[in-house]
C-alpha cells in the first residue's frame, strides 16, 4: 500500500533526494557559473584575440597564439616575469623557514607565548594598503631604515624605493613581515600535535636541542612545511598592491610584476587581450604549482 | 646538585629567549607603533631626527581633522563614507557567504544527490583560477549589466566563496549520519535538518570562516581599484590610497587615516582569535 503511494506522487526517491540536493547548491552553483567558470571561458577566448577595449565589445580578430608569442619579446613582460620569479624565490623559503624556527622556539623556550605569536600575527590582519603606506614613510629619508642605516656610518644611504638594486629586496621584506605570522600560526598548531614520547626518547638518549631539531622536528613538520610553501607560492605569485602603492611598477621595470603589468595593460592601456593572454601565463605558473601539490603530497611529505 | 644547575640553567635560558622573542615581537610592531605616534604628532615633528617615538607635543586633532568632526577639517576626505561603505559591503558579504557555502557544503557533504562527486572535483578544479584571469571579464561584464561602479560589482561575487564551501564541507563530513537519520526518522525533511540541526552544531566553524570573509573583505584591494571609481562608492583601502594622492605632505594625517582603517580588522582579531586560527588552521587559506 504505502510503496503505491509513493509511486503515485510520481516521483521517484532518487529524483527528489536530487532536487533537494541541487536547491542546497543553487546559489552557489549561479555565482560559481557566473562568476568564475563563464569569466574563464571568456577570458580564454579574448586570450587568442587582439581586443582593445576602446573599440567596444565584440570588436575583436582572432589572432591565433600571437599574443603568447608576442609577451616574449615583450621588455615589460619578461621583466615583470623575472621579477616575479625573484619575488617568489626570495620571499617563500625565508618566510617559511623563520616561521618554522620562530615557532619552534616559541613553544619551547618562551614564557609569554600569546603576546609573542599576537604581535606576529598582527601584521597579517592588517590592510595591506595601510601596511603598504606605513612602510613607503619607514623607507622614506628620514624614516627608521636609513637612520639605521646612516648610524652603522654609511654616508650616502640608499634611496630603497626609489633605487633600481633595493626597491624590489625591500617590498619583499615587507611581504616576509606581513606573512610570517600566518606561516607561525599554522606552524604552532602542527607542533602541538608532535609525539612527546618520540621526543622523551631522544632526550633519553641524550639528543641536544639542535640534534632534535634536525632530526626530528624538520621531519615530522614536512607535511605542515609543504602546504606552507605551496600557499606562500601561490600568494608570492599574486603580489599586486604593495606594488601598485608603493613603486608602481618602478623605478624603471625595478618592481614590474605580472599582476601589475596585467593590471596596468588591461586598465591603463586597455589592451583586453594582451592582459588575458598574460593571465594564463600566470595562471600556468599556478597550475604547476598545485600540481605539484597533488601529485608530491604523498611522496614529499615523509618521516 | 647536578640536577639544580641544570635546572637553573634551563630558566636561563628561557628567559634569554623570551627577551630575545619579545624584542623579535617588538620590532615586528614598530611599524605599527610608529604609525601610532606619527597619527598623534604635529606634521613637522613626523619628520624630526631622531626619531620620537613618544610625541612631544600630543596632536589628536589629527583624527577630527581626517575624519572632518566638528569643523575640524580644512577639507572633506569623505572618510567616514569609505567606512561605511566598507562596513556595509564586508557585513553583507560575510552573511551572504556563510550562508551559502553552509547550505552548500552541507549538501555535498551529506545529501547523496546525483552528480555529487563530480560537481565536487569540478569545484575543487575552480579554486586553482587566481582572480586575475577573471578579473578582466568581470570588469567587462559589469560594464554591460551596468553595474560598473556599484557595490554589486563586489557583492555578486562576494557572497559566495568557494574556499569557504569546501572548509564547511569538511566540517559536516565528520557529523556522524546517524545524527541526520534519527531526525529523518522523526519526520524532519533535509531544510529542517538543516537548519535546527546542522547549523547550531556547525556554529564554530560558521564563526572561523565569517571572521576569514571579514578580513579578505575588508582589506580586498585589486577588484575595488578596478571595479569603483567614484568617491561615494570607495572602501576604506581606496580612500586610503586617495588620501595620500590627495595630502602627500601631511603625514601625520595619512598616518591617522591607516590607523583608523586598522582597527575593525585589529578588533576582529581579537575578539575572534581563537576563531580565526581554527579557521586558518583547518584549510581556509586566502583567496
Amino acid at each position: 500500500m504505502k510503496r503505491e503511494n509513493v509511486k503515485k506522487k510520481g516521483l521517484s526517491r532518487q529524483a527528489k533526494i536530487n532536487l533537494v540536493g541541487y536547491s542546497f547548491i543553487l546559489p552557489n552553483i549561479i555565482g560559481v557559473c557566473a562568476f568564475t567558470l563563464f569569466p574563464m571561458l571568456f577570458s580564454l577566448v579574448i586570450s587568442f584575440t587582439d581586443w582593445d577595449y576602446t573599440r567596444g565589445i565584440g570588436n575583436w580578430n582572432f589572432i591565433g597564439l600571437k599574443n603568447f608569442v608576442t609577451i616574449w619579446s615583450d621588455e615589460w613582460f619578461t621583466s615583470a616575469l623575472t621579477n616575479t620569479l625573484i619575488f617568489v624565490i626570495g620571499v617563500v623559503p625565508t618566510t617559511v623557514f623563520l616561521a618554522m624556527v620562530l615557532a619552534v622556539v616559541i613553544d619551547k623556550f618562551c614564557y609569554a607565548k600569546l603576546p609573542v605569536r599576537m604581535a606576529l600575527f598582527m601584521p597579517y590582519v592588517s590592510n595591506v594598503v595601510a601596511v603598504a603606506i606605513v612602510w613607503v614613510m619607514m623607507y622614506s629619508p628620514w624614516g627608521p631604515f636609513t637612520r639605521m642605516v646612516v648610524a652603522l656610518g654609511v654616508e650616502n644611504p640608499p634611496q630603497w624605493l626609489g633605487d633600481t638594486t633595493w626597491a624590489l629586496p625591500a617590498i619583499m621584506l615587507m611581504t616576509v613581515w606581513s606573512g610570517i605570522g600566518y606561516a607561525v600560526i599554522i606552524y604552532t598548531s602542527a607542533i602541538q600535535g608532535l609525539p612527546k614520547d618520540v621526543y622523551e626518547a631522544a632526550d633519553i638518549d641524550g639528543a641536544g636541542e639542535v640534534a632534535k631539531f634536525f632530526r626530528l622536528t624538520i621531519p615530522f613538520l614536512s607535511p605542515t612545511t609543504f602546504f606552507l610553501v605551496i600557499t606562500t607560492l601561490i600568494s608570492s605569485f599574486q603580489v599586486f598592491a604593495p606594488i601598485q602603492i608603493m613603486t608602481r611598477g618602478g623605478p624603471g621595470t625595478a618592481t614590474n610584476v605580472l599582476v601589475y603589468y596585467i593590471y596596468t595593460s588591461a586598465f591603463t592601456f586597455y589592451k583586453m587581450g594582451y592582459a588575458s593572454a598574460i593571465s594564463w601565463v600566470l595562471f600556468l605558473f599556478l597550475f604547476i604549482v598545485t600540481m605539484i601539490q597533488w601529485h608530491g603530497q604523498k611522496k614529499w611529505v615523509s618521516y | 646538585m647536578r640536577n639544580r644547575k641544570r635546572r637553573l640553567s634551563k630558566g636561563m635560558l628561557r628567559l634569554f629567549w623570551t627577551v630575545v622573542l619579545g624584542l623579535l615581537a617588538v620590532t615586528m610592531i614598530t611599524p605599527f607603533i610608529w604609525m601610532l605616534s606619527a597619527s598623534m604628532k604635529l606634521p613637522l615633528d613626523v619628520m624630526k631626527l631622531p626619531i620620537e617615538w613618544i610625541p612631544k607635543y600630543f596632536y589628536p586633532d589629527n583624527y577630527l581633522k581626517v575624519w572632518n568632526i566638528a569643523g575640524k577639517g580644512a577639507r572633506d576626505y569623505h572618510f567616514g563614507v569609505a567606512y561605511a561603505n566598507s562596513l556595509k559591503i564586508a557585513l553583507i558579504n560575510v552573511t551572504g557567504a556563510v550562508i551559502t557555502s553552509t547550505l552548500a557544503g552541507y549538501a555535498f557533504a551529506k545529501i547523496k544527490f546525483t552528480g555529487r562527486n563530480i560537481l565536487f572535483l569540478f569545484y575543487l578544479a575552480t579554486m586553482m583560477i587566481p582572480s586575475q584571469v577573471t578579473l578582466i571579464p568581470k570588469f567587462v561584464m559589469f560594464n554591460k549589466m551596468g553595474l560598473m561602479g556599484t557595490h554589486l560589482t563586489l557583492i555578486l561575487p562576494g557572497i559566495i566563496t568557494i574556499t569557504g564551501t569546501f572548509l564547511m564541507r569538511q566540517y559536516f563530513m565528520q557529523i556522524p549520519d546517524e545524527l541526520r537519520e534519527s531526525a529523518r526518522v522523526d519526520g524532519a525533511n533535509e531544510y529542517v535538518i538543516w537548519a535546527r540541526i546542522m547549523v547550531p552544531i556547525a556554529k564554530p566553524s560558521m564563526a572561523s570562516l565569517a571572521i576569514v570573509v571579514f578580513l579578505w573583505n575588508w582589506n580586498s584591494y585589486l577588484e575595488p581599484l578596478v571595479f569603483l571609481s567614484n568617491w561615494r562608492m570607495y572602501t576604506i583601502p581606496l580612500a586610503l590610497t586617495n588620501f595620500i594622492e590627495e595630502s602627500v605632505t601631511e603625514y601625520n594625517l595619512v598616518m591617522a587615516a591607516a590607523s583608523s582603517a586598522l582597527l575593525p580588522a585589529f578588533a576582529v582579531f581579537l575578539l575572534g582569535q581563537k576563531f580565526l586560527v581554527k579557521g586558518l588552521v583547518s584549510g581556509a587559506v586566502k583567496g
